[in-house]
């Protein structure tokens, strides 16, 4: 972090992503600042989703460049030649992004805390004891200090997204990727998760949240973009794209779930 | 499911003051019918076996603990255990080449599998045994190249290392299979996640996929093993002396064939029981997380026979009564 202009946390260039004969991302351009909360809008299929696990290098990239935290995602740069990195190398980036997926995928034959300290000592190398006593505080943090011993199946699914929140966050990441994380779970669960995240915000955690959740985006984002067929169609702060959009496209969408 | 259903439609106040209900469960008068007949039915076979004099039973016994018929048996049993372990590690070899990227891995894994399951095991074990009549020397060196170390076949391959060749190389084939299943039963959404939190590739494997996929693979690896332990005594082919051949030893010299048979039937049976048992420990052990798979077929059966009258709490007097299933 260098003191006159620190580099964005993320910075995509041009990003392009296909499935076969799927275009799915079409050129996106996007600058996300350190301790923003950025929430992606945009009906299914407009490739926000895919967007997202280009960012942790989850999905490859067919054309463009996406930097995090002032590195390459998942290529070295030497001179003009960008060089694929191996496995391990992405993996190693990959530690400091935590990622929330819209059906949790907690580790089920693994206790809570286990899910917590498991990566923390095996990617990390940290003493078990310190991964498992951070643990406790984020479970402590997320309402679940109860639940340290408990199997993920035995949870609601409010409480098993808290847990994978806590899980990514027991890597000490510098950056938060959620995917619809309220997606998946009943209505009146939905709050417990949103709760946990909009604390996740005001301590100033760089987010970059997949929702449908308006509601959310507006209090909590911001920047609000709107996705469609691949590509941004409009930006800025959520008082303009949510209350005064530009676009038909995206008045037409939130006249939908609004 | 047994019901509350009362006049749902009477006045609240009139519900209030009464006793707890009492549930009766349904009688199962078909269960005891069948059972006393299966019952039945297993007595007479039992008398039959027992009582008639042709099975020779202190023969049977005789020969049970016979110095000959044991050596017999750790023959099988460390045979079982060998083959068992070769053909598990081939098994997770094979399953993760199959799905590799590289696809001259994946088709010689494919290629592998398909050899092995598509002809006999028998023939793969006389095959092995002749190995000699293919291959006169074994060497080892530079390919198509200068030998460094060459040996006679027939000195290296013993019929000992021909049978766990040809049990184990087999048995790989189809544990690649079962363990295949298994890798394919766990949800991508692990990998993804796993790999979001810096996992490495090694590590998913180990610490999540594997674990998971041991669910599905472990009841058919039990199977395998208790398959194993019986498809053993086809060594007796190419003269190792396992349970069977020490059997087929001594009754080719005295024609107890039946009671011998039956002594070494009584021992694979003993075995195969153990190890079931075994195998029941095993499951419970790799479905930790899952609620399901606790039941005892006894205490079903014996609830079933023997209903007992439950009390219910008192039924709720503002909710109106619900009927069981009738809700999704």
């Amino acid at each position: 972090m260098t003191a006159s202009t620190p580099a964005p946390m993320v910075e995509a260039i041009g990003v392009h992503k296909r499935f076969g004969a799927n275009h799915v991302v079409r050129g996106i351009d996007l600058v996300v600042d350190r301790g923003q909360v950025r929430c992606l809008l945009g009906p299914s299929g407009s490739g926000k989703s895919t967007f997202l696990r280009c960012i942790n290098h989850l999905e490859k990239i067919n054309a463009g460049s996406i930097s995090v935290d002032g590195e390459l995602v998942g290529y070295r740069r030497a001179g003009d030649r960008l060089h694929e990195l191996r496995d391990d190398e992405i993996a190693l980036r990959r530690s400091d992004i935590g990622m929330v997926f819209q059906h949790f995928n907690l580790f089920p034959h693994m206790t809570v805390l286990e899910n917590l300290i498991e990566a923390p000592v095996l990617v990390r190398r940290e003493k078990p004891k310190e991964a498992r006593e951070r643990g406790r505080a984020l479970l402590a943090r997320v309402g679940l200090e109860d639940k340290a011993g408990a199997y993920p199946r035995s949870l609601s699914g409010g409480q098993q997204q808290r847990v994978a929140i806590a899980r990514a966050l027991n890597m000490r990441p510098k950056l938060m990727l959620f995917d619809e994380p309220t997606s998946a779970l009943d209505p009146e669960l939905v709050g417990e998760v949103l709760d946990v995240m909009r604390d996740l915000a005001a301590e100033g955690m760089t987010m970059i949240v997949v929702t449908h959740e308006i509601g959310f985006a507006r209090e909590v984002a911001d920047t609000v973009t709107f996705m469609d067929g691949g590509v941004v169609i409009e930006s800025g702060p959520p008082a303009q794209v949510l209350g005064a959009p530009e676009h038909a496209r995206t008045r037409a969408f939130l006249a939908k779930v609004l | 499911m047994s019901t509350t259903t009362r006049a749902a439609t009477a006045p609240e106040g009139a519900l209030a003051p009464q006793a707890p209900l009492r549930v009766m469960p349904v009688r199962r008068w078909g269960q005891w019918i069948i059972s006393a007949i299966v019952l039945l039915l297993a007595a007479m076979l039992i008398q039959s076996v027992v009582a008639n004099p042709n099975f020779e039973w202190h023969r049977v016994w005789g020969y049970f603990l016979d110095g000959r018929i044991l050596r017999g048996l750790g023959t099988t049993l460390w045979l079982t255990v060998v083959a068992m372990v070769i053909g598990v590690v081939i098994g997770v070899v094979m399953a993760v080449g199959r799905q590799s990227r590289n696809i001259v891995v994946s088709g010689a894994a494919s290629a592998y599998v398909a050899f092995f399951r598509g002809t006999p095991l028998l023939v793969q074990l006389i095959f092995w045994f002749n190995l000699a009549a293919l291959y006169p020397t074994l060497q080892f060196g530079i390919p198509f190249g200068p030998a460094f170390v060459e040996a006679d076949t027939n000195a290296l391959i013993t019929p000992m290392l021909a049978a766990i060749l040809g049990l184990g190389l087999n048995e790989g084939a189809y544990m690649s299979e079962i363990v295949r299943a298994g890798l394919l039963s766990v949800d991508p959404g692990q990998t993804d996640a796993a790999e979001a939190l810096g996992m490495r590739r090694r590590q998913i494997f180990r610490r999540i996929v594997l674990p998971q996929a041991m669910r599905v693979i472990i009841p058919p690896t039990g199977n395998e093993t208790i398959s194993m332990l019986k498809t053993t005594a086809l060594v007796s082919v190419i003269a190792i002396g396992d349970l069977l051949f020490a059997a087929q030893t001594i009754y080719s010299r005295n024609f107890q064939v039946i009671p011998l048979l039956i002594t070494v039937s009584i021992w694979y049976l003993l075995v195969t029981t153990i190890l079931s048992v075994g195998q029941y420990f095993l499951e419970k052990r790799f479905t930790r997380g899952d609620r399901r798979g606790e039941q005892s077929y006894l205490r079903e059966w014996l609830v079933n026979l023997i209903p007992r009258h439950t009390t219910p709490a008192p039924a709720p007097v503002t909710a109106p009564i619900e009927i069981e299933g009738g809700r999704r």
